[in-house]
């Protein structure tokens, strides 16, 4: 190959991250506050809760499937948790919200993974469903948890532990969870097998229903214990809390590179596309620019590394 | 290679009933919403209501005509809720520097150009129409917000909403606007090679390219169909509020995904009618406004929405005919 | 040079390679007008290939085609259409939710200036092709609600209204009742009536010998000989058409047979195979031949758990049991090697460790995590006992050559050594050599004392590797042969001559 055409590869492969690369080296030399251990932790504790729920959809996507649901999900449950934390107290709050989210998990995966409808306007319904159950839950007013500065239900989003945040430690524990799961157990091979080839799977012995079922009990898992984090954080929810996290974590997945089409793609690709998304939300706030600006870039971001993506991919094999 | 079971000649009465219901359900929904809905409140079947429902339903009407072109090819676009925002905060904030008119333009023009790219990006780069919109929806606003910043526009000139206030007896202009444009649409889908060809994409886009028709050009049209209805929304909907808001059209394009399919117009592409969509628009409209006038609490709106989609879903694959397998 | 018989379409030296294999080796041959001209070879002998080539589907890398006296490059199926060659094959390129109108005239609807469609004459032009051809359906029916011997007459109509002079028909009689195959036939002799040259390629004997004026032999993509049909017979066709020494591909395992470990009785399900019935004892091979659309794989799945039978039942290891799920039936030690490599074999953005391993991931786990050096260690084992070429454990399955992969399909299943194993189609698309070794390991998996089917089109094949032979046409078994019964005259006069009516569809 000549040089040319090895740098072109290169590019390919790498450009995202090195253009990535070249953003933050500009954030880090206009703005002062960029590099520093306050503006990173900040950073990594805001996407500790859309991380944690792009972990579960993540599963979801290996096989090919789409869950547009995790934000209203997010936001009932984190209704329910502080709600809960204010009649029956944190502990017995924590192990509802959990088992809300696994049920509303086990719907989705009866409806996507047993039932075979479509996962797309399946999960738009319950973004629409889960709305509504929220505003009733709710009565339309806002939670709130008096006694924040008292509580341990604080540990989870305001705590630390070693001098960093407990969302990013949450975050992190999960994320090696779950890549261990996906690269080294069963469950995880069948994952990546069905996204793969789901015909071939089935033919090998796979229960493809069963698995994607679990995958979307999975998302309702970590949405749970993002809401967790997040009404300890925030210490109340209103009924708009979560709105718009689908559209987040869908984009944090696609920018890490994992295929919607299904078969491939990592915990830690996701973990980078989330942390990119969070560090170019940061950097342009700090050069000065309005919160709405990021959504420009992120747009931008998108087409280009999906494009250099496909680029790379032409040739192969593609679902 | 199976042998396939020829479907017979002769169907029975039964079947065929169940044949037509898998392809045209939602004259079903429809007419079971109204019936509900007359029964459960006396002001469901007045003049003014129906006009108000058609109103209400025309906004995401325009779009669903949009998105059911785009659709049938196999595509969808996301961003139609976006680029409704931007067209209406052009409409509105250029009417002091350029005048109404060329405001207006400007408006139509800025949701054909996006329109345009999205479809040049999905025809020419390969990429999933699901992900570049995905990109549009969220970019797009972000265009919006550096246009309007966060607060919303304010027309100068109040005449401009009385061109909302246009009515040909019940029918209100944007009603009108919308059925007109199904109207031609329709006819589009019938009766022109354009039309024609969506099917044909849609349907078995191998064939289709086989027989000479070019893919990528028809893609980037259908898209630029689709962002010019949304910009039409944007601008209808200035007119009616006299504001434009920078987070107009939020979530509108799951409305308008949720009526279409609805409808009938399946996702997988090849299939669909704008009159499915008009049923589908008009369901929605009805459970809404009914829902409303029974004083039904809001959650009740958006948890019957949801289910109505699913209840949808599941007869689709009730109905669908045993093929030979 | 009699006028009736000058050759409208003339195939010069036509070399068409993929990557490792040679799919047409310098074929020539001529279509005249007015002549119903047979393509006969087995399965990969090139038919199909020549086929595409001639349509605008493929390139050939040498050779030329001359069209009437002149040379041409067909560019794309719609300038071959243009030129007058259409071809009609088993993916029918129709689109059902258009009308047959539009359909027949895909991408060339006659528009006004505003490209509104013109309908009425699209109406009336179509109407005056169906007609000629003797259609009873009307040109705004949706194709979708057609039969699929409609369906194909929708084709046909192409050929009419495009003045088709080169008419090539790819197995057309596959999905048809006796009463269409004859509606087919007689609409052929009026294509061929009205000068065009038609192209019949087809497995089915009889029919080829009822309707052809010559038959032209390809074997392995190399022209064996052109014949008048007048003139030749079956045994001479059949001849040219495996003439290889058969000692080649003689691999029959030794005869040592064992207790009884697949039963299947009546086996039925409507539309696709009826009354299927037979059974293989341990180290056994037991060959499943027929035709294309023969129901075979069909039959094969649902033992598999692929699919369900309407009614039937089955014995394993003398027992009678419930239909399996694909789990199950592999826990029981089944295993299927399915047609279709790409499709149902294998995951292609997986290396060929995760492939091995993926029928039986709970052997190569403890309490769920996967133990990837026990893996590795299997891969490493088949991949030196089949000599599979590859640069490592993880790199795609896509990229590797027909052949290897097919042992990987192969290794994914002995590596749990199982009792029953199911071949269908093993040596499809793979080069000589592999092939070879793969019947060489089916007689060694024999030996080993496996129940074995083979499911074959080829007839070297299945003589080459079968103790004892299961014909089966249009879903049903129609004859078993074995010993000096077990010739490939009596294989092909089973199925060709077989004239059973399709299995009757659901009403």
């Amino acid at each position: 190959m000549t040089l040319g055409k090895q740098a072109t590869t290169a590019m390919r492969r790498h450009g995202l991250i090195l253009a990535f690369s070249i953003f933050l080296a500009i954030v880090a030399v206009t703005a002062d506050s960029f590099l520093t251990i306050g503006n990173i932790l900040d950073v990594i504790r805001q996407v500790s809760i859309t991380g944690m729920i792009a972990i579960g959809v993540t599963f979801v996507v290996i096989t090919g499937r789409l869950d547009l649901s995790v934000g209203s999900m997010l936001t009932l449950l984190t209704v329910i948790v502080v709600d809960q934390h204010n009649s029956v107290g944190p502990a017995d709050a924590i192990m509802i919200v959990i088992l809300a989210g696994l049920l509303l998990g086990v719907i989705n995966g009866i409806l996507v993974g047993f039932m075979g409808l479509n996962a797309l306007i399946v999960t738009l319904a319950m973004l629409s469903i889960l709305q509504g159950v929220t505003l009733f839950y709710s009565g339309g007013s806002n939670v709130n948890i008096p006694n924040a500065q008292s509580t341990w239900f604080a540990v989870f989003g305001r705590g630390t532990t070693f001098g960093l945040p407990n969302p990013a430690i949450f975050f992190v524990i999960s994320a090696a969870i779950a890549s261990f799961v996906l690269r080294r157990t069963i469950f995880g091979r069948m994952i990546y097998a069905i996204g793969g080839n789901e015909v071939a799977s089935t033919f090998s012995g796979i229960n493809a229903k069963q698995t994607v079922f679990w995958a979307y009990v999975l998302s309702g898992f970590m949405t749970a214990l993002a809401a967790i984090i997040m009404g300890s954080r925030v210490m109340g929810a209103q009924n708009t809390i979560g709105q718009g996290y689908e559209l987040t974590v869908l984009a944090g997945i696609i920018l890490g590179g994992t295929s919607l089409l299904g078969g491939s793609g990592t915990i830690w690709r996701t973990v980078l596309g989330i942390a990119m998304l969070g560090f170019i939300q940061n950097g342009l706030l700090l050069l000065g620019f309005p919160y709405y600006v990021q959504w420009l870039v992120t747009w931008g971001v998108i087409i280009v590394a999906v494009w250099i993506d496909l680029g790379a991919k032409r040739g192969r094999i593609l679902a | 290679m199976s042998i396939q079971a020829s479907l017979t000649h002769n169907p029975k009465r039964g079947e065929r009933a169940i044949h037509w219901l898998y392809r045209n359900h939602i004259w079903l929904f429809l007419t079971l919403s109204i019936l509900v809905f007359s029964l459960a409140s006396p002001y469901f079947l007045t003049v003014n209501n129906l006009s108000n429902v058609l109103t209400q339903g025309a906004f995401i009407g325009i779009l669903a005509v949009g998105m059911t072109m785009v659709m049938i090819d196999g595509e969808i676009d996301l961003s139609v809720g976006a680029i409704l925002a931007l067209a209406s905060a052009l409409a509105i904030g250029l009417q002091d520097s350029l005048g109404v008119w060329p405001a207006v333009m400007c408006a139509l023009l800025s949701g054909a150009v996006l329109g345009f790219v999205n479809g040049s990006v999905v025809a020419l780069s390969g990429m999933h129409s699901f992900v570049v919109t995905l990109g549009g929806l969220i970019g797009i606003r972000g265009l919006v917000f550096v246009y309007t910043g966060e607060n919303a526009l304010m027309v100068t000139n109040f005449d401009y909403t009385e061109y909302a206030e246009i009515y040909l007896g019940p029918v209100s202009l944007t009603a009108m606007v919308f059925l007109a444009l199904a109207a031609f649409f329709q006819w589009i889908l019938s009766s022109t090679r354009h039309g024609r060809e969506t099917y044909a994409v849609g349907d078995n886009i191998q064939a289709a390219h086989d027989a000479g028709i070019n893919v990528k050009r028809h893609k980037i049209i259908n898209f630029t169909i689709c962002g010019t209805m949304a910009a039409i929304a944007g601008i209808l909907l200035s007119m009616r509020l006299g504001t434009a808001e920078p987070n107009a059209g939020k979530i509108w394009e799951l409305w308008t995904i949720i009526a279409v399919v609805l409808g009938g117009t399946r996702l997988t592409g090849g299939f669909g009618s704008m009159w499915k969509t008009v049923g589908g628009v008009l369901t929605l409209a009805i459970l809404r406004n009914g829902l409303r006038l029974l004083n039904t609490p809001n959650y009740v709106e958006l948890i019957v929405m949801g289910l109505v989609l699913i209840l949808a879903l599941l007869l689709d694959q009730a109905l669908s005919p045993r093929t030979g397998r | 040079m009699d006028e009736k018989h000058t050759a409208v379409l003339k195939v010069e030296n036509i070399t068409k390679r993929f990557p490792g294999v040679t799919a047409l080796d310098n074929v020539s041959f001529d279509i005249r007008a007015g002549e119903v001209h047979a393509l006969v070879g087995e399965n990969g002998a090139g038919k199909s290939t020549l086929m595409k080539v001639l349509a605008g589907l493929h390139k050939a890398e040498e050779g030329r085609i001359v069209h009437r006296g002149t040379e041409v490059h067909v560019t794309s199926p719609l300038d071959a259409r243009l030129k007058g060659i259409l071809l009609i094959h088993q993916e029918l390129s129709l689109s059902p939710e258009l009308s047959v109108a539009e359909n027949i005239y895909l991408g060339a609807w006659p528009t006004n200036a505003f490209g509104v469609l013109r309908k009425r004459y699209l109406h009336d032009e179509t109407k005056r092709a169906l007609d000629a051809l003797g259609c009873d359906f009307a040109p705004d029916t949706r194709v979708g609600t057609l039969s699929i011997a409609r369906q194909q007459m929708v084709e046909i109509a192409r050929a009419q209204a495009f003045n088709a002079n080169v008419v090539i028909f790819d197995e057309p009689t596959a999905s048809l009742t006796d009463g269409e195959k004859e509606q087919l036939f007689a609409t052929i002799r009026e294509l061929r009536q009205a000068g065009a040259g038609i192209v019949y390629i087809s497995h089915k004997m009889d029919e080829i010998f009822e309707l052809t004026d010559r038959i032209t032999v390809l074997r392995d993509g190399v022209v064996q000989g052109t014949r008048n049909t007048v003139d030749t017979e079956l045994t001479e066709i059949t001849r040219m058409m495996i003439g290889r020494d058969l000692d080649a591909y003689f691999h029959r395992a030794k005869s040592n047979f064992g207790g009884e470990v697949l039963r299947i009785e009546g086996l039925s399900k409507s539309g696709l195979y009826k009354d299927v019935s037979f059974t293989v004892r341990a180290g056994e091979v037991l060959g499943l031949y027929g035709l294309i659309g023969a129901g075979r794989s069909e039959v094969v799945e649902t033992i598999f758990g692929i699919r369900k039978a309407d009614s039937g039942s089955m014995h394993w290891l003398g027992q009678k049991t419930e239909f399996p799920t694909p789990r199950q039936a592999i826990d029981l030690g089944m295993s299927l090697v399915p047609e279709s490599r790409k499709e149902q074999g294998l995951v292609l953005n997986m290396g060929g460790r995760a492939n091995t391993t993926l029928p039986h991931l709970s052997s190569y786990s403890t309490a769920g995590v996967m133990n990837h050096g026990q893996e590795l260690a299997t891969y490493e084992k088949y991949r030196e006992a089949l000599d599979i070429k590859t640069t490592g454990p993880d790199q795609e399955v896509s990229t590797l050559s027909g052949g290897n992969q097919q042992k990987f399909v192969l290794a994914k299943w002995l590596c749990a050594s199982p009792k029953f194993i199911i071949l269908d189609e093993p040596t499809r698309g793979i080069d000589i050599g592999s092939k070879s070794a793969i019947h060489q390991l089916i007689a060694g998996l024999a030996e080993q004392g496996l129940a074995v089917i083979v499911i074959s089109s080829e007839m070297p094949e299945v003589l080459g590797v079968s103790h004892r032979v299961v014909a089966m046409a249009e879903g049903q078994v129609v004859g078993e042969f074995t010993g000096d019964d077990l010739t490939e005259e009596n294989l092909i006069t089973a199925v060709s001559h077989h004239r059973a009516a399709l299995p009757a569809a659901a009403q």
